[in-house]
């Protein structure tokens, strides 16, 4: 099984993803320089998080631009697996591959810590090793990543059973408390129509080395090599 | 404008560039001619405290820089220490006082940025960062705004880069309301044999320029640090760097692919005073001489001088020599990272800094005069008045509380104690997975990636101790530290310091620098702990109002194995909990004094050495011999204080019923901040164990109480002083600082 992730200029968790597919996960796993302009054949792709372009002008906004993305456009298109965390969540939705926005926090300040989100679709290549409703705990890490949409593409989404995740309390409910940056409809993750496509705020990369007590992050991971073991 | 026309260097001009009619004479004497106005600048900078550390040097000279373990000491971009497996831990703290409060967070992230610098031209990637900040008191009307400010530029750095800030330091002080403090430490990792040096060596040896674009920016920075402040500091603004965090990474990124080639020579940051220190300190460690092209020098703006080329502060740029022949490969390098990169100039062999410009010559300097010629200053010292003042503390006039409760939530509201989660929630603290203790914990431990390793950090030092004795406070900064770290599990390695002080022309100034110096040298002699790399930031000073002296200490622990990392938590309902060490009557310089009575008198707290350093040990046996859960350094606020910091860090919060002897009075037994002391939790079986240890290493030990319940109590002598829901203690300890940092105004 061979999965890819793609280095552009300030992405800075392309190596924590490294480690946990490679050395925790033991997948051949490839760098893909943003400079290329052809993709290798992969059974997953990771855009990871970070700041690519330095989040100048919005964060994604000139990532989407980089050589090497009409290719990974192409391979979505094509039905190809790609997972967007964090940075990569935003480059997903300015490239189009995802709706909505992301806008800068409802507290308007950066936010790093742990908390739990509720996984509202397990029937996707990114979490069918999860229970239905099963609650994550998986830390967030940006300062823009207030999900927005408006009414029509909000009512897509929930038609299509499109929204992954939700920020939730440790219980699985979704006071508002437990929204941690002002997220419509406590939005942490969603997917395209045909869930090939995923986006998600928090970083599952972060909690997915034995070395800590929790790995929930392993899940997302697992639940993507089970199903690139049955063609898409 | 071309310097073809000699300007005549006039009296207000050498005023203007911050050199003393002797300083100039000394320049004309060393020359044997006048020096140009490029001449001219460069002097100022490079003679400027800032640069030259001409009020320093002679006591920084006394402390101990050596050790089995040290790579490289004091000198270098940053100080190294051998940690074993083929590794060597890279660190450095470093000053952004001036700058941050001038324009908080560009100040800040400039800070950030320059310090990482520091620590990948060593050749190591930098793993983590601490920051140690100090800020007026809250009533003050420009704190909310300084605090918010830098902690956003700190954040808008180190979280783009993609370096963790893992912990720090933050206090509130009326004596910072005119000079903030901003410390920032970073430590990276280097494999033991690839550490690069900032020497220009090698005959024809080329030199290279990376990084952004020279820019007007930052002109006269390093004189701007080298002076107090006034009224007008504000116009100051222009001369504050703005950073770039984008191009850092990139820059961190390129040099360490870079630094792979075996014919990279030497590398030095362009810092303060910019290209002009980077070449003249980079030729002169390695005894050279250096010409530049100034014309190749990559500019972001047309029409700028020698004289702008030479001084600006332009961040994320570095000065690479590199052997000749591998021009076209080191560029190659760094254009895969979309750096601007251009050879700029050679190395030569007569020990002459010379620049062109426009074809002519624009700059033809002695280095050796200009980096070590700088007038000695043996600045006079003497003792502050205030001291015989200040000393006297009566407590016998002061009431003694009937209960506790209404003291330690007010404690635990003080900015200063309340946890500092509304900060490091800004920052990145998780990337590069190597975080093992998060923030909230008196050291943070970092797993040394590919080894069974561990690294411990932490950052201390109170500057109302240094104020009342700036000797003791200096002492009391470096055992605490260390304490964080042993609490942590990790046995100290290295130390680096940056010392904050006034205007070092007050001899009472001078003073106090000299005596926590030698209290920083002594303690770290008796540890046995090399101080490998430091910075000095002086004239922190408005209107002739010093701040408290504050040298500030960083430590980096060790550990063998990772598994045996400690946190100050409680852990479980049922376990005991544990003093080592023990509790005199001293409220001098505490917290409870300054809040309730409104004054920082008194002796700090005492310090015996052999004493802090047999409990230190003692902790560390007991971690690793597994026999505690929680090991927690008591500090500001005292003993009631750190009792209540662990009930609510540890998985989930927990009550303690806690039952003292008194024998002095309350306030001083439960909010006095005597040293060497550390509260432990453990369960019931290893209590032999550890009073047998504690008996062997003559440290004292008592059981205090249990931990479990939803009430934090405290009886003294029987009766009860402290009752009170430990969520709602929780409550105001945790939000106090962000209730503040949030409010909108004021």
């Amino acid at each position: 099984m061979k999965c890819g992730i793609v280095v552009f200029p300030g992405s800075n968790c392309d190596h924590d993803c490294y480690h946990i597919l490679k050395h925790v996960l033991h997948l051949d796993t490839q760098w893909i320089w943003h400079k290329d302009e052809t993709l290798d054949t992969f059974d997953f792709i990771v855009l990871p998080g970070g700041f690519s372009y330095g989040d100048y002008l919005r964060p994604g906004a000139i990532a989407r631009f980089s050589p090497i993305m009409k290719s990974v456009i192409d391979y979505a298109n094509r039905g190809g697996r790609l997972l967007g965390i964090c940075n990569g969540f935003q480059i997903l939705v300015e490239s189009g591959l995802l709706p909505g926005v992301l806008m800068d926090n409802a507290g308007q300040k950066f936010i790093c810590k742990n908390l739990t989100l509720r996984v509202d679709n397990n029937q996707t290549p990114f979490t069918s090793q999860c229970r239905p409703g099963e609650v994550l705990k998986i830390p967030i890490n940006h300062g823009q990543g207030r999900y927005y949409a408006d009414d029509e593409t909000l009512k897509r989404l929930v038609d299509n059973d499109q929204i992954v995740f939700r920020y939730c309390d440790a219980e699985g409910n979704t006071p508002e408390t437990a929204n941690p940056n002002g997220s419509l409809d406590h939005i942490a993750g969603i997917a395209n129509q045909a869930k090939n496509v995923m986006g998600m705020m928090p970083h599952p990369e972060r909690c997915a080395d034995p070395l800590w007590p929790e790995v929930d992050g392993q899940t997302i991971f697992n639940s993507l090599i089970q199903s690139s073991l049955t063609p898409s | 404008m071309t310097a073809s026309t000699p300007i005549p260097i006039t009296p207000v001009m050498v005023a203007e560039h911050g050199l003393s009619p002797e300083e100039y004479a000394r320049i004309q004497e060393l020359l044997g001619r006048d020096p140009n106005l490029v001449e001219l600048g460069i002097f100022s900078a490079m003679w400027s405290e800032h640069c030259s550390y001409k009020s320093s040097r002679p006591h920084l000279k006394t402390l101990p820089t050596e050790g089995p373990r040290v790579i490289q000491g004091p000198g270098e971009n940053a100080g190294v220490v051998d940690i074993g497996d083929g590794l060597a831990a890279v660190f450095k703290i470093e000053s952004h006082n001036h700058p941050s409060f001038i324009e908080p967070h560009q100040g800040a992230a400039t800070g950030v940025g320059g310090i990482m610098r520091d620590v990948f031209t060593m050749g190591a990637r930098p793993i983590a960062l601490l920051d140690s900040l100090r800020f007026g008191d809250l009533d003050h009307e420009k704190t909310r705004y300084l605090l918010n400010g830098v902690v956003k530029g700190i954040a808008d750095y180190g979280n783009c880069v993609g370096v963790p800030t893992v912990g720090g330091d933050i206090y509130f002080d009326a004596c910072y309301k005119g000079n903030i403090l901003v410390n920032v430490f970073c430590l990276g990792l280097a494999k033991a044999d690839r550490i690069f040096l900032g020497k220009a060596s090698g005959v024809g040896n080329a030199v290279l320029y990376v990084g952004s674009k020279t820019g007007r920016d930052g002109i006269h920075g390093a004189s701007m640090a080298s002076a107090e402040f006034d009224d007008a500091t504000e116009e100051k603004r222009p001369t504050v760097q703005v950073g770039d965090p984008f191009t850092e990474k990139l820059l961190l990124e390129a040099c360490l692919e870079i630094m792979k080639e075996d014919w990279v020579v030497g590398v030095q940051d362009m810092g303060a005073a910019g290209l002009s220190s980077s070449s003249f300190e980079m030729a002169e460690r390695a005894g050279m001489g250096i010409e530049l092209d100034l014309d190749a020098v990559p500019r972001r703006e047309s029409g700028m001088n020698a004289y702008e080329i030479m001084l600006s502060e332009s961040q994320e740029r570095m000065l690479f020599v590199v052997e000749k022949g591998h021009e076209d490969d080191a560029l190659a390098i760094f254009k895969k990272w979309d750096l601007d990169v251009a050879v700029i100039g050679r190395v030569t062999d007569d020990g002459i800094f010379r620049a062109r410009e426009n074809g002519a010559e624009v700059v033809n300097l002695p280095i050796k005069t200009v980096v070590t010629g700088a007038l000695k200053c043996d600045r006079p010292t003497q003792k502050p008045a205030y001291l015989s003042e200040v000393g006297k503390l009566d407590l016998s006039s002061k009431e003694i509380p009937e209960r506790g409760d209404e003291a330690l939530k007010r404690l635990l509201a003080s900015p200063t104690i309340a946890s500092k989660q509304y900060v490091y929630e800004q920052y990145d603290h998780m990337v590069r997975l190597n975080t093992l203790v998060l923030p909230g914990s008196d050291a943070a431990v970092l797993r040394v990636p590919e080894t069974r390793k561990a690294l411990s950090l932490s950052v201390d030092c109170n500057p109302r101790y240094g104020y009342l004795d700036p000797y003791t406070g200096a002492q009391i900064a470096v055992a605490e530290a260390c304490r964080n770290v042993a609490c942590s599990g990790a046995e100290p390695v290295g130390v680096t310091n940056c010392l904050n002080f006034g205007n070092p022309e007050n001899p009472e100034i001078m003073w106090q620098f000299q005596e926590a110096v030698r209290g920083l040298g002594d303690l770290c002699r008796f540890f046995d702990i090399p101080v490998v790399s430091g910075n000095v930031s002086l004239y922190n000073e408005t209107k002739g109002e010093a701040i408290y002296p504050t040298p500030t200490i960083a430590v980096v622990g060790l550990m063998e194995d990772w598994s045996l990392h400690c946190t100050q938590g409680f852990k479980q309902a049922g376990h005991r909990i544990g003093l080592l060490g023990s509790t005199l009557e001293e409220l001098g310089g505490s917290e409870y004094q300054k809040l309730f009575w409104n004054e920082c008198r008194g002796r700090p707290p005492q310090l015996d050495p052999k004493t802090e350093r047999a409990v230190q040990r003692l902790c560390l046996d007991l971690i690793r011999q597994r026999l505690i859960r929680s090991a927690h350094d008591c500090s500001e606020g005292g003993l009631a204080v750190a009792l209540a910091e662990s009930c609510f860090t540890g998985p989930k919060p927990l009550g303690a019923d806690l039952v003292l002897s008194g024998g002095m009075r309350a306030d001083a037994l439960l909010f006095g901040e005597s040293q060497s002391r550390i509260v432990i939790s453990f369960s019931e079986d290893a209590l032999p164990s550890i009073e047998s240890l504690a008996k062997q290493a003559g440290v004292p030990f008592a059981v205090v109480g249990t931990a479990g319940g939803s009430k934090f109590q405290i009886k003294i002598d029987g009766n009860e002083f402290i009752n009170e829901d430990i969520l709602t203690l929780e409550d105001i300890w945790k939000h106090s600082l962000g209730l503040y940092g949030n409010r909108v105004a004021g």
